[in-house]
């Protein structure tokens, strides 16, 4: 069967291009992978192959003729002893393909020009304590512990990797005590590596298994981004939904104390940009519990922000059997009508102190904790800016792209009715953070500053 | 450069590769074929517009997948980079599925959403299909992690270019795999050129099979347009890993005979030097020559297998090109879990 050979595109965008030289003439006999023509465009020369075999029987477009448009019929092969009267008269003026099946029309979907609306996420609603359960008060440095000792237990699969997470007990003895139950072969020190372990871990988690990385800081995980976010993030999206990556990475994120620019980065705002993650940054002990249970069982890649001044601080948590707090789902830490506060992490050290302050003066702030920035739960801040009227966000991150940024202009979308004033953000202020302590303070936010922004949304 | 070109040419053939039976040599004709069919189809489906973007070509390369995948077992994982439709076709994977993914439609095996340089297939073992350079390394040395942690006997086969050995992330991945016994193959292909960079202008040591050096992994080098050499190769450094001893480094000696995707202009060979690897190396007339020499098979059952092998593609490109575009509502789905 005789068939057409077509000008090819060198790329998705190429329209046209010049058909430089005919390598072959009438006549000759072609093979797969011989080379027939080349043709140009302005960026590059590419090669044309043959890819049936038979016998060049026309030649369509002459060597040199310029603005040849894609997909038009150069020439045409047929099979050795077949005559060119085979070929059907119209193929040699319409864009046909070969083999045949070209000669269908090419049937692509007509896609709608607007995409459809992003699905709502339903997260199920946080588990109330009843009232009367017994507390015990532990640091967040036990909790974390607890919560990974416990699925350790429960499941097999979970193993912990990272710099000094066995031995040493970690770097900042979260992990401690946790070789001396689970062993070196689930717990596992690795070298200073952290592109490396990061890789290594995500792998694991495409063959099924359920690792915890942790990164000594996420300062250290900028080493490994590329595979947090190329490899862990996008791989479920681009295989269809086949392979998943239940992984937790986790570690300290933002400043802790003088400890200068390289060390004191608040990474929220980075990895909330990403679909595919899960970012997750609590405050109490029973969050970081609970959030850190459910992570470790939840089947998509986890971001797990801790804070390394948070580590020392003693919370009361339920003592329940297997406590789970869900991820997505913020807690009004205080309840109140005049203002709401909404910060997570460190920063709700700072919001807290100001609603005390306020209150003193007769302003009840309402504070959410996000705990969880993305999936982010914005039906609670709606919901409480709705009642209060204004809203000031609270983080230690930088203001630009910020994770307060991304609150303000979903609370503006959603509830520009129910506003009173623009939303205020306090935030890290806009520099590498300095290492000197007169300096450093100057460049976190503090209590002073959320009461400020507080009293100017309410025009105090 | 030199220095691999003369060893090729020298054809050190130190053994000899073992000799193939008549099945042997059969099989590996129609799979070598298959992937040379398939992608010499993409490649024309590229110049008709049908496949966008980026799109690798694995001509020249395919005694390597081939002559391993026969040396591997059940059981055995795949990785490779983003030249990876010959990767997956050895694997078993539906050639419409692939093809239907190069031109972006519903059935292809990402539906659609992953393209050329993302495929994947738990139930065949195959792990990728990644688009950044040496990103595969780490993720195989993951596989490899996970066979050991669970104890069984799968060895993970972590493919990569000359290009992919010059990056970080692979050095950190022989360490771990040596420092806790591993069971990955380092398989680097090298077709001496990383795009358009040749290896001689990339890298300060070219004999890449001693690139585990340091980290007291062994390797060597095959030629890689030989699919006997390749699977002996394999079987050898299958055993190594089966038997706990950690990873193992092969350098396939190979050649892409396109560009390094359908764009590239290719001014940094010659046509010469391309012309005489298809002439004097070409992996799968070396399989020919030797099925017709020793009689295995004649030219009619070739030719008869050439009929198969063309009908398949020629299905999986009518399939690409008719089936339908994913539809809209899939924009959302496979985000999360």
């Amino acid at each position: 069967m005789a068939v057409n050979i077509l000008m090819p595109a060198l790329s998705p965008t190429m329209e046209q291009g010049k058909l430089a030289k005919w390598l072959k003439k009438v006549g000759d006999k072609v093979k797969s992978g011989d080379v027939l023509a080349e043709i140009e465009t302005d960026k590059a020369t590419m090669e044309v192959e043959a890819v049936d075999e038979g016998v060049l029987a026309a030649i369509l477009v002459a060597d040199g003729t310029e603005n040849v448009a894609v997909n038009t019929p150069i020439a045409v092969i047929t099979a050795e002893g077949e005559s060119i009267d085979t070929v059907p008269a119209a193929a040699a003026t319409k864009p046909a393909a070969h083999d045949g099946f070209g000669d269908k029309p090419v049937t692509v979907a007509k896609s709608t020009s607007d995409a459809p609306a992003a699905p709502i996420m339903t997260v199920p609603a946080a588990p109330e304590v009843p009232a009367g359960t017994p507390m015990v008060a532990m640091t967040v440095r036990e909790a974390l512990r607890d919560a990974m000792a416990e699925e350790m237990r429960a499941d097999e699969d979970v193993f912990i990797m990272g710099e000094e997470v066995a031995e040493y007990q970690g770097a900042y003895k979260i992990t401690q005590g946790l070789l001396q139950e689970f062993g070196a072969r689930r717990v596992i020190d690795t070298p200073i590596t952290e592109h490396g372990f990061a890789g290594i871990g995500v792998g694991a988690a495409m063959s099924g298994l359920k690792p915890i990385v942790e990164f000594m800081t996420f300062n250290f995980a900028m080493q490994a981004i590329d595979q947090i976010i190329n490899s862990a993030a996008k791989t479920l999206y681009m295989s269809g939904g086949q392979m998943g990556c239940p992984i937790v990475f986790r570690g300290p994120n933002g400043a802790a104390a003088r400890v200068g620019a390289q060390h004191s980065q608040d990474y929220a705002a980075w990895y909330s940009q990403i679909p595919g993650l899960k970012v997750v940054a609590p405050y109490t002990a029973a969050d970081f519990k609970g959030l850190m249970k459910a992570a470790i069982r939840d089947p998509n890649p986890i971001i797990f922000l801790e804070n390394e001044i948070l580590y020392g601080r003693t919370f009361d948590v339920p003592k329940v059997d297997d406590f789970v707090v869900p991820i997505g789902k913020a807690r009004i830490h205080r309840v109140g009508s005049d203002v709401t506060l909404v910060s997570w992490s460190i920063g709700m050290t700072y919001a807290i102190k100001a609603a005390e302050e306020l209150a003193k003066e007769g302003i009840e702030a309402e504070i959410i904790d996000l705990r969880t920035i993305r999936p982010m739960d914005v039906d609670t801040i709606i919901a409480s800016v709705q009642k209060t009227g204004r809203c000031v966000t609270v983080e230690e991150g930088w203001p630009q792209s910020g994770v307060g940024a991304e609150i303000a202009a979903r609370v503006m979308e959603r509830a520009f009715d129910w506003l009173d004033a623009p939303v205020a953000r306090v935030t890290g202020k806009d520099v590498p953070m300095p290492y000197a302590a007169n300096l450093e303070k100057l460049a976190l936010p503090n209590v002073g500053e959320v009461i400020q922004a507080a009293k100017a949304v309410l025009y105090r | 450069m030199a220095a691999s070109a003369s060893s090729r040419s020298k054809a050190p053939k130190v053994a000899g590769p073992a000799e193939f039976t008549r099945e042997q040599e059969l099989h590996a004709y129609r799979e070598m074929l298959l992937i040379r069919r398939f992608e010499e189809k993409a490649g024309q489906m590229y110049g008709m517009g049908l496949i966008g973007g980026f799109c690798h070509l694995y001509i020249g390369q395919e005694a390597v997948v081939v002559g391993m995948q026969m040396a591997a077992q059940e059981g055995d994982q795949i990785i490779t980079g983003y030249r990876d439709h010959g990767h997956m076709l050895v694997c078993g994977m539906d050639p419409k599925g692939v093809m239907a993914e190069l031109t972006g439609r519903r059935g292809g095996l990402s539906k659609g959403k992953g393209g050329s340089m993302h495929m994947f297939s738990k139930e065949k073992h195959f792990y990728g299909g990644h688009g950044i350079v040496g990103a595969q390394v780490s993720l195989g040395t993951g596989l490899a992690f996970a066979n050991h942690y669970r104890g069984n006997k799968n060895v993970s086969m972590v493919y990569f270019g000359d290009g992919a050995a010059n990056q970080g992330q692979v050095y950190e991945s022989f360490n771990m795999a040596e420092l806790w016994k591993l069971p990955a193959i380092y398989i680097i292909e090298n077709n001496r050129y990383a795009m358009g960079t040749s290896v001689s202008r990339a890298s300060a040591q070219s004999d890449f099979s001693k690139r585990g050096l340091s980290f007291n992994i062994p390797g060597e080098q095959v030629d890689g347009m030989d699919v006997r050499a390749v699977k002996a190769a394999g079987a050898k450094a299958l055993a190594w890993c089966r038997e706990g001893k950690g990873p193992y480094i092969l350098e396939m000696q190979t050649y892409r005979y396109r560009g390094h995707s359908m764009s590239d202009p290719a001014k940094y060979r010659s046509k010469e030097e391309v012309q005489k690897m298809r002439e004097e190396h070409d992996p799968i007339e070396q399989v020919r020559g030797r099925l017709l020499r020793e009689k295995f098979a004649t030219e009619d059952e070739l030719k008869a297998t050439d009929a198969k092998v063309r009908a398949i593609v020629a299905e999986a490109a009518e399939f690409a090109t008719n089936d339908p575009e994913p539809d809209p509502s899939e924009l959302w789905t496979d985000i999360l879990l």
